[in-house]
């Protein structure tokens, strides 16, 4: 459903994506590891849209999407969550995700209706399968680092995606919200048939859950592949996982 | 817990509705006029709120759109037999198309560039004003413009202003409530996941700009209803950088927090003003205070402290 081919993107003269390649398929939960710096991020920007590249194809559905702006990206299809806590810090958990749904219903240009009133069914139906119910009156900005990113995969599912984008899911988690979290994208990768691409430090979560992994270095794919397959691979092993059985 | 803050609210509101509609029966006519001259003012700064509490759009010059509003209907009723109502009409229209207009070029910036741009563009509008005698009398304006009978007496106009101030705020509640102002308050806080959740943040923010400059020339009728006159000042820079106050000294965070602050800073401009001509010393002394103590504005810190033990909500506009 996703192909990139041969990506690139500097920023003055330092090379951020030198190469990149990545295959997702309908309902696979594909990683991208790499060490710091490798360019994960900006591929994740470059696919959603905040950033252009400088050459390479961003194929969704075979339709070339690399030129497009993050708003009609989304409306193509790909919906997905910042590394940083990226929330509407001043609404409530609950208008967070109406958000997100008004815009997917195409409602947020409505003038004199209560928002109230929209979408509440919808809003309601995310924020029970993530967990957040309970908070929905909450203040966005007063919630826990961890309740937060959580909160960020609930407004990317308001745009019931075809392929969901997620940049360091459980990055600054403790070890349990970690395997929390990742439970959860599990479930919602298997109960709504979501396809999820995902970046991820810890190589226990990422060799436990990825059905295929793709390994960046400087920039640059090194192999993407299933994940016995990319832990035999010698490049890989000396590049990132250091020699060491990961 | 939400509703009873509703309640309690709009009780208060009706209440003092009622209170100003009887307000001319008991109150000498000086103090009609000046009640009159609050709320020209007060819809004046809830319009710009639109932008700058809900939106986070730092429009500067938002005066502009008041006079170009006001002289648009001024020099209708001056200069032409078009019916009155056409030219209380054209006002707030014309208005909008200017935000239309300055909008479209300021919104590709963000910020204070936003805010900077806005204020070059907004001052040739005002030097047209300025210059053009022989269309708007330059810097002495127009006066004695004909106002339709009905509302020519100070009582007429106040019941004028009063009845349309009410009807803007209710539109302006409706649409801050709206699926499009809860957008726009999520634009406001973080315009870049919006984007990634399919809004077009800059169409969204210019509709607001125009929606606001459209009521900001309601504002600008209503000025000329009350005073009879229009003059450049009105769309001055100085008279833009007053209402932003307001909108800052009332609660930018909240619904009704510009009224407080257009009530405070006309009454300072009236009274004080009468004394000494540096009443603006007494208003920056105040700004420095609120910097320090009320970052949001006296109904932010009000609504906090009144219902922090009732809800969670950090400010008004959260209110479900």
């Amino acid at each position: 459903m996703l192909h990139v081919e041969d990506l690139h993107k500097s920023f003055d003269d330092f090379k951020a994506v030198n190469g990149a390649h990545l295959t997702v398929e309908k309902g696979q939960l594909v990683a991208v590891i790499g060490p710091n710096g490798a360019g994960k991020t900006t591929l994740f920007n470059l696919i959603a849209g905040q950033l252009q590249p400088n050459a390479g194809k961003i194929l969704l559905n075979d339709e070339d999407i690399s030129k497009l702006p993050p708003h009609v990206i989304c409306r193509k299809g790909i919906a997905r969550s910042f590394q940083i806590a990226n929330v509407f810090h001043r609404l409530s958990v609950f208008r967070n995700v109406q958000v997100s749904v008004l815009s997917q219903q195409k409602l947020s240009d409505k003038l004199f209706q209560p928002a109230a009133r929209l979408a509440v069914e919808e809003t309601h139906r995310i924020l029970e399968s993530i967990g957040l119910l309970d908070k929905k009156m909450d203040v966005a900005g007063s919630l826990s680092h961890g309740d937060k990113r959580i909160l960020e995969i609930a407004i990317a599912l308001g745009n019931e995606p075809d392929l969901l984008i997620l940049d360091e899911p459980t990055a600054g988690m403790s070890p349990e919200e970690t395997t929390t979290t990742m439970g959860l994208i599990q479930r919602l990768a298997r109960e709504q048939g979501l396809t999820i691409l995902f970046c991820e430090h810890d190589m226990e979560v990422v060799f436990g859950t990825a059905q295929s992994i793709m390994v960046m270095q400087a920039g640059r794919t090194i192999v993407q592949d299933e994940p016995e397959i990319v832990r035999q691979n010698s490049e890989v092993q000396q590049a990132y996982l250091g020699g060491d059985d990961a | 817990m939400g509703n009873m803050i509703r309640q309690k609210s709009f009780g208060v509101s009706a209440g003092l509705f009622l209170i100003l509609l009887l307000a001319p029966s008991f109150l000498p006519r000086f103090y009609i006029y000046f009640l009159a001259v609050i709320f020209v003012t007060a819809l004046l700064a809830m319009s710009l709120n639109l932008c700058v509490g809900h939106g986070m759009l730092f429009q500067f010059h938002h005066g502009v759109f008041y006079g170009v509003g006001a002289y648009t209907t001024g020099l209708l009723l001056a200069k032409t037999s078009l019916p009155w109502w056409l030219a209380f009409v054209a006002g707030p229209l014309a208005a909008a198309f200017a935000g239309l207009l300055i909008g479209m070029f300021c919104i590709r910036l963000s910020r204070l560039y936003f805010g900077m741009l806005q204020i070059s563009l907004g001052s040739l509008i005002w030097a047209i004003a300025f210059r053009w005698y022989g269309l708007t009398g330059g810097d002495d304006g127009i006066h004695g413009i004909p106002i339709p009978d009905f509302i020519a007496s100070t009582t007429g106009a106040y019941y004028f202003v009063l009845i349309i101030l009410g009807i803007c705020l209710v539109l302006l509640y409706l649409i801050i409530k709206s699926p499009f102002g809860s957008t726009l308050q999520a634009i406001r806080d973080n315009p870049e996941r919006c984007a990634a959740v399919g809004i077009n943040v800059r169409r969204h923010q210019l509709k607001a700009i125009v929606i606001a400059t459209f009521f900001g020339g309601v504002a600008g009728v209503l000025f000329v209803v009350v005073e009879g006159s229009i003059f450049p000042d009105l769309l001055f820079w100085t008279l833009s950088l007053e209402i932003f106050i307001m909108c800052l000294l009332g609660g930018w965070f909240t619904f009704a927090g510009p009224i407080l602050g257009a009530a405070f800073i006309v009454s300072l401009r009236t009274f004080v003003g009468t004394y000494t001509e540096y009443w603006t010393l007494i208003l920056g002394i105040i700004l420095i205070l609120l910097i320090f103590f009320l970052p949001e504005g006296v109904m932010g810190y009000n609504y906090r402290k009144l219902f922090r033990s009732r809800t969670k909500y950090a400010t008004a506009s959260q209110a479900e």
